[in-house]
This record gives C-alpha cells, structure tokens and sequence, in this order.
C-alpha cells in the first residue's frame, strides 16, 4: 500500500525567488530593453505584461564545452533509406557549424519571457527617481470604497445589523413556541392565587402541583431557547465597489521643429508616459491627443507625432488653439477632465509669446485640470538656466502664468531625473486626496 | 482481493480518486511482482498540479533546492515554452530517494495514472534501487535530507554574507559541475571526524619525533638539479593525490583562499552533481526499462480484465507518442529518443531469449534461446550503463529495424561522409559507434589538475586530454578558467594535449584570459 499524498494546495510558485535572482542578474539587460520600448512603443502600452528576451550577457553559465568547429565526429542516425558506405553528403551551410545532431539546439535569445506589468514600471521608474509613495500609487490599479452590499451571517462584531438580528430572533422564538415571560408570570400569580387558599382541598393541591410542573418545564424550555441565538445575527455586509472615475483626455504638445532632436524626443516621451500612467491609474478612461507644431499645427498619430519630423518655424499659439479647438469638438470640460503637457525647447516666435499667454489666461486655463509645460534643456545649460528667471522667451512668459495659476507647473529638464519634479505637485494632490477617503 | 472479484475493469472511466489510484496500484504491484519481478523502494505518490509541476522541472527534478538565478532562468524557460503549447509537461516525475517520491499530474486521467504508476513507480523505481551505478554513488534514503540541509545551509549564508557573495560562489561551482564528480574511483567515505582525528595524530607523530638537530645539518649538493625538480615534484603530485579528475573535490580540500562556509558551499555543489552523474550515463536504459514495464504490465493487467478497452486505447496512444522515433529526416527527427531505443533493446533481449534466429544464436550464444527473458533482463537492468548495455545487446535485427547508419564529420571537410550502414560489415561499427556516443567520458571534455606547486607560485595546472581533436570552444573556456581561478585564488592555466600523439594543442592561462 503506497503513501498518496495530495500536494496540489500546497503553495505554488516556489520559484519565485528563483525568478527575483535572475530578474536582479539580468537589470541592466533588462532596463535597456524596456527603454528601448518606451522609445518606440505607444505611450498608452508602456505599462503591460511584455515579452522580452532572456538576455545573453549576465546570465550565461558558461561550463568547458568541445567546439563545435573542430575535430572528428562521428553522428549515429536512423532511418537510412538509400545511402550505402562511402557516400558522401554535403553540410548543411548554416553557419558552418550545421551537424545533424544540433538541429534541436536552440541559442539562448530564442527565448522571450514574459515581464509581469509591475516588474515592467519597477525598471521604468528606476531611473525617474520617483518617490515610494508615488511609485506605490501609480501601480495601483483602482481606488476601491465600501459600499453597503446586503447582509451577511459572518462579519466582525462592529457591524452587526440589530434590526435584523431580532427579527430573525423573533421569529425563531415563535416558531419554537418559546414561552413569554407574561405567560410565565401568570401562571405564577394563578399558583400563589391558589396557595393563599387557607384549606385547599385535594382537587386545589393536585391543580397546583400540576401547575407548578407545568412552570418548570416552560422555565426549562425558556432556558433551552435562547432569546437571542448565534443564528439569529446578521451583519452588514460591505463591498469594495470601486470609485466612480470620469473621463479624462490629455494632451500631448510637442515642439516637432529641427531643433527637437532623438535626446529630447526621448525625454518628452517619457514626460508624457508618466502623466498618461497617472491619469490610467485615476480614470476609468483616457484618450490621448496627441498635437504636434512648428510654425502650424496639426493634430497626428503617435506614430507621426514621435518619428517623422517636419520642418518650419515655431510658432507655440497654434498649438494652443488647435488644442482650443479639439477641445470644443471633442472634448468639453463638463464631462471630461483635461490634462495637457507641453514639451518645448524653448524657441519660439519672438512676438508669439504674448499671444500664448493670451490663451492660456483667458481660456485653457479655466478648462485644464492640469497644465504642465517642460523645457527640454542641454545638460550643460542645466548649470546656467537650473534656478534663474532667465532663458528663453517661452520661458519667460510662461512664469506669469505660473505665477497666477495654481494649476500651471513648469520645469527645465535635463535628464530623466527631473521629470517627476514637474509633476510634484499633482502626485501631491493626488495622494492628499485620496488619503481623505 | 476485493479489486480482482469485482465484475467491472478496475481502470475504465477517465476521472481518479485517490480510493481507485490505490486499488490500481496494489493491481500494478501484484503484476509487477508475477509477470516481472521487480524489487523496488516504498514509494510515496504525490499529487501536484501543472504549476508545481513546472516548479519541480526548474529545481532540476528535486522537490528542495537551494535558490539560485539559474533555476530562475530555466523556469522561465520552460514557463514560456509551455505556454505558447510547444511543449507539454510531463505525465509525471520520479525521483531517485527512498522512500521514492513520485509525482503525478492532476491532469491525467485514470488510464494516464495507471501508465506512469507502473512506468515510474515500478519501473524506474527497480531501476534505481538495482541499477550498479546508483547502488555505487547515490545514496537514495540520504538524498532528501541531504537536499533539505543544503537549502537551509545556502539560505543561511545568504543572510550571514549576502546574497551576492554567495551567488558567485554558486555560478563558478556550477561552472564546474562537469568537473565535479569521481567518474573512476569512488568518493573517500572518511567521515569529517575521522579525518580530524588522523590529522592530530599525524602532528602529534611530528611533534614528537621532532628533532632540532636536522635543521643544522648542511642542505645535501645535488649533482643534478633536474633530477631532483623532478622529483621534488613526484613529491607534491603524491601529497595533493594528482592527478585529480574531480576540480571540484580538489579546490574544495586544497584551495588556499576558501573560507569555511565556501568550501561547503562547493561541497554541496559536488554532492548534487555526483548525485546525478548515474542518471546521465543510464538514460537510454532507464527510460527503457520504465517502458518495457509499463507496456508488459499494462498488457498483463489488460488480459486479466483490470484495464477496460477504452482505457487500454488511451494508454496504447499515450505509449506509442513517447516512444515515437522518426527517421533522420523526418522534420520531427531531434535526435534518437532514448525512450525507444531503450524499449527496443529490452523487447529485442525478451525475443532473443524467446525465439532466437540462427543470427541471434551467433551474435548472442550465451542467452538467445535460453527461454528465460525475466532473469536475463533484471541482470541487464542491474550491471550496465547505456555505453556497455548498448555494446553487448544492440542486434544486428535492431539495426535493420532502426536502418541506423554511422555518419563521419571532419570538422574541416565540407562533406558527411556514410562510413557504415546496416549490412554485414557494419553491424559492429554501428553498434560501437551507437555505444560511443552514449559514453558520457566522450561528451564531457576531460580535464584534470595535473600540477600545482603550494609553495612556489601556486599556479593550478590543468590538462585536458584531447580526444579526436575536439578542444575547447574558446569563450565558455576562458570565462570558466576565470570562475576556477575565483575559487582558487591563484593564477590557473589549462593545457590541451593531444591523446595519442601527446602534442600541445593549445595552452592558455586566467592573465591572458582576462578580458
């Protein structure tokens, strides 16, 4: 008779840690792939399950192996149909190194694994320098609130529902007839009406020893029929429903004109991944609009908006009002909230500054939640323009702005690093808000 | 027995429970002992779904492993390759310990439970118990606690030295995993405590037989110097016990810089990998052995009415999948499968002792006709590896049958060439070559610790022998190289010289290999 043991509920994923080890080993790898995604995949996809490939370096286990490129072998195969002593076939011309007996082998990057939605944000956020507690939030998926959601017979003791307990408890007692106090009361008095009789005669006696038997077994009873049983109590039950999000549409304005070269194509896209993550995070909906501008705007696909460049001038207000534009087609603040970013290198059309400041006072203003503008500056410049007022002329009116609207953030960048400070502000909000629940 | 007078078969419908896996098993063990007999370990069934199931392939079969990223990477491997459906999984596992732990999928229906039942339970199970090679180098009651304190000793060092250190340390015992077992002698049994006790008694024999008058003694003029470098050498070569096969068992007693807890760190690594050096070298027969039992007793079970016709169809599809075996040529064809080859062999031995041929009775006279194919099969079972069980028993009929063929590859040369096929004068080619090619010695480069000089500048000299001309593929060499030279501390150069003619081949050391 052999030992059956049922180990299927035992826990699964034993190598899990196994799996950390090799994620750990394999970082660099990994992290320059998942740039190379965000690079050139879709802002709206950065933060899915993604297949990447098992990475070669780092993660070799190299062992002595006979080259494949030498020496004398002999290959044992089945199945020969016409081939006699001495014939000769040619090699196969893959590589040189085609014997028969290594067409089952497979190369190391033959093989993709499946990075897990959290891993995936772990390596994009690394190098943003995100706080924990924004990092934390973002992952989060919804809100959840409790929400009445009917009874229950289990629950912790804070919630339990008297109402229902004594209905139930009546109930019971009627149905199993357990005896009312009043009852219990009457027969006592009718048994000490019958005591005071000073000369009871036999048939008083035996009433009242019946009585008095009677009123035992009702008092038993009563005993044995709780008032208020285990059965009986009902909680409240809760539900986490999820919170009720509206619609939100975000912006994404770009400067497209020459001067916009891959580096700072690469930190505006990173710019607009992370305010897209959280609006996902925060809306059950989020279109992205992308507009794109040089000395005329035009409203383009990702695809367009991130790789085809187009030459002219810059003139920053068209944007602006296309973005007016789309707004009132498409998109009006009643039902929608509105997020723009605005990634910039500064230039601009020496009058058209004012005429900026114009439309976002007068009108984007007073229908965007959120307004962030970042100019994308050299590293080197970083040093002169990092704290003063100075620089370009974009720059230097957007400050009015930001100085009158609380809603209007602006930051020069330089590296990746310096992208979350931009968004300070509303993660702040964010969690202030969200901590009042 | 209540499961033998009951009307119905025992093994009909596709659903399991545990009462009905039982009452097959005692079937199982009956036929295994009357049609067979087959001597094996208790065993212990387990029941696991397909993720535990994916988790016991990524810790290399064993149900406790240390951690390492390595397992990681192979899980990951396995995860992806059986969610796109390319591969599926196992029917079951078996692990070579005793009690025998058997793992069987939950998928499987009743018939596929009853097949791996007898395919693992009683057929690698007899294996293992009676196999030379397991009997000699594993120690099947040990291994599980063995595994179990190798865990808790690995995870501990973690804590106490970081993950890091003892991850390294971990990837260069690995890389010398090849390395690490005794293929010739047995492993030393002196247990730790016996070895102390001879050390103290040999520094006590020194103490006392101490004697301050040979130091003033002038040093001896030697005639030749030569001869004396010679011999000081012999000297050391005889105190270190070189030339040694097994790197790791040397680093591990000898290497100067190891602390502690990294030599039993590459103990534990040598103890796994000897553990499954007998597993590599018996493939094709212990995986025809299971087959060979599986298929007799499922048979035996299906006449006595045990196995109903539906469930012996599904088990007759499931068993001819496994020992599928397409031509050269077939797209399909990924080498030869050592399910059927093993299971060809063992039904060629049944027909040779049964109904030998005039052919049969020259090639094997000592057992064709001796009408007792059991005995002679659980000796086989029991005395060879694949390379010797292949050299005596592959018949000229299943070379016919296989119309296997040896092919020549001269690296150089830009053709194959047919050297023999399956006619008169090559049956002894083939079946020499087919048993060359299951000799784990010539797949597995060797390579040995020749020199080292403790007291000079302490370079570990290694030799690989250089059989057939196959060196070394340079790369995987010199990152090796670079994981011996961490666990020995010292420089480490490896010379490649020819086996018959003895010329240097190549020569390289851990300096040059730095990158």
């Amino acid at each position: 008779m052999p030992n059956f043991i049922d180990r299927r509920l035992n826990p699964k994923d034993k190598s899990l840690g196994n799996r950390q080890r090799f994620l750990r080993r394999a970082r660099d790898e990994l992290k320059q792939h998942i740039k190379k995604h965000v690079a050139t995949g879709k802002i709206a996809d950065i933060d899915s399950d993604q297949a990447v490939p098992i990475p070669a370096r780092g993660t070799g286990e190299p062992r002595f192996e006979q080259a494949r490129d030498s020496g004398r072998r002999e290959h044992i195969l089945p199945g020969n149909r016409e081939f006699t002593p001495g014939d000769r076939i040619p090699k196969p011309e893959s590589g040189g190194a085609g014997g028969p007996d290594n067409s089952g082998r497979e190369t190391q990057d033959d093989f993709r694994f499946i990075l897990s939605r959290d891993e995936v944000l772990d390596i994009f956020f690394e190098d943003l320098e995100l706080p924990d507690m924004v990092k934390l939030s973002l992952k989060e998926i919804v809100a959840f609130k409790p929400r009445r959601a009917g009874y229950s017979a289990t629950g912790s003791p804070t919630n339990i529902n008297v109402g229902r307990t004594m209905r139930n408890s009546l109930g019971r007692r009627i149905a199993l007839k357990r005896p009312r106090q009043e009852d219990l009361d009457a027969m006592a008095e009718e048994i000490r009406a019958l005591e005071a009789v000073s000369q009871p005669d036999t048939s008083t006696r035996d009433k009242i020893a019946a009585l008095k038997e009677e009123l035992d077994r009702l008092n038993r009873r009563r005993k044995v029929i709780a008032y208020v049983d285990p059965v009986d109590i009902r909680f409240n039950r809760f539900e986490a429903q999820p919170l009720p999000n509206a619609n939100a549409v975000m912006f994404c304005l770009m400067d497209v004109s020459g001067s916009m070269a891959e580096r700072e194509k690469d930190l505006a896209k990173r710019f607009f991944v992370l305010l897209h993550l959280f609006l996902k995070r925060r809306y059950d909906r989020t279109d992205i609009v992308f507009i794109r501008h040089t000395h005329e705007a035009h409203e383009v696909d990702e695809q367009t908006f991130f790789y085809s460049t187009q030459s002219g001038g810059t003139v920053v207000s068209t944007a602006l009002e296309k973005m007016l534009q789309v707004i009132d087609e498409r998109y009006p603040s009643k039902e929608w909230n509105i997020y723009a970013a605005q990634a910039s290198d500064g230039d601009n059309f020496a009058t058209d500054s004012q005429r900026c400041i114009g439309l976002l006072d007068s009108e984007i203003m007073k229908r965007c939640q959120y307004f962030a503008y970042v100019e994308i500056i050299d590293e080197r410049e970083s040093d002169i323009f990092g704290t003063t007022e100075n620089g370009t002329s974009l720059w230097r009116s957007y400050s009015r702005i930001d100085a009158s609207w609380p809603n209007f953030q602006m930051r020069r960048i330089a590296k990746p690093a310096d992208i979350y400070a931009v968004f300070r502000e509303l993660f702040a909000r964010q969690s202030s808000s969200s901590s009042d629940n | 027995m209540a499961s033998k007078t009951r009307s119905g078969p025992l093994i009909s419908n596709s659903d399991w429970d545990f009462a009905s896996l039982s009452r097959v098993y005692d079937a199982i063990g009956q036929a295994a002992e009357d049609e067979l007999g087959l001597d094996i370990y208790p065993n212990q069934m387990e029941i696991i779904s397909s993720e535990q199931m994916l988790d016991a392939y990524s810790s290399i079969g064993m149900p406790l492993m240390y951690r390492h990223w390595s397992f990681g990477k192979q899980f990951l491997q396995h995860e992806q390759l059986y969610r796109k459906g390319l591969r599926g999984l196992a029917y079951e596992m078996v692990i070579n310990s005793n009690p025998c732990i058997v793992y069987l999928m939950e998928e499987n229906t009743m018939a596929l439970q009853a097949l791996v039942t007898a395919h693992a339970a009683f057929g690698h199970n007899h294996f293992f118990k009676n196999n030379y090679l397991f009997r000699q180098w594993t120690d099947a009651g040990g291994i599980l606690s063995y595994l179990d304190f190798a865990k808790g000793y690995v995870a501990r060092c973690e804590e106490r030295y970081g993950v890091a250190a003892v991850e390294s340390m971990l990837d260069a015992a690995h890389a010398l995993m090849d390395q690490g077992v005794f293929s010739y002698r047995r492993p030393p049994r002196l247990s730790s405590e016996k070895e102390r006790e001879g050390l103290r008694e040999k520094l006590e024999y020194e103490e006392r037989s101490y004697n301050d008058l040979w130091r003033t003694l002038p040093p001896t003029k030697d005639q030749d110097g030569a001869v004396d470098d010679d011999a000081k050498a012999d000297e050391r070569k005889k105190s270190l016990n070189l030339p040694e096969e097994n790197l790791l068992y040397f680093l591990e007693k000898n290497s100067l810089v190891l602390e502690p807890w990294q030599r039993e760190i590459v103990r534990i690594v040598r103890i796994i990998a000897q553990y499954f050096y007998p597993q590599r070298q018996t493939q094709v027969m212990n995986e025809g052995c299971a087959c060979f039992v599986h298929y007799t007793i499922m048979n035996a079970l299906f006449d006595k009415g045990i196995v109903s016709e539906g469930a012996m169809l599904e088990i007759l599809k499931s068993h001819s999948n496994v020992v599928f075996q397409p031509g050269f040529d077939d797209p399909r064809y990924s080498g030869i499968n050592p399910y059927a080859l093993g299971l060809d062999l063992m039904q060629d031995i049944q027909r040779i002792s049964m109904e030998p041929t005039s052919e049969d009775r020259d090639w094997f006279p000592d057992i064709a006709g001796n009408g007792n194919w059991r005995e002679t099969l659980l000796e086989a079972w029991a005395n060879h590896r694949d390379e010797s069980f292949i050299r005596q028993y592959l018949s000229p009929a299943l070379i016919r049958k296989w119309r296997l063929f040896v092919l020549a590859d001269e690296a150089q040369s830009s053709h194959f060439e047919v050297t023999s096929i399956h006619n008169e004068r090559g049956y002894e080619k083939v079946r020499g070559a087919l048993a060359h090619a299951y000799d784990i010695g010539t797949k597995r480069p060797d390579i040995q610790v020749v020199d080292v000089d403790l007291l000079g500048d302490r370079q570990l000299r290694l030799a690989h022998t250089v059989r057939n001309g196959l060196i070394l593929e340079g790369k995987t060499r010199d990152t090796t190289l670079r994981h011996i030279r961490k666990l020995w501390g010292y420089e480490v150069s490896l010379v490649g010289r020819d086996a018959d003619t003895g010329a240097t081949l190549y020569e390289c050391a851990t300096d040059e290999a730095a990158d």
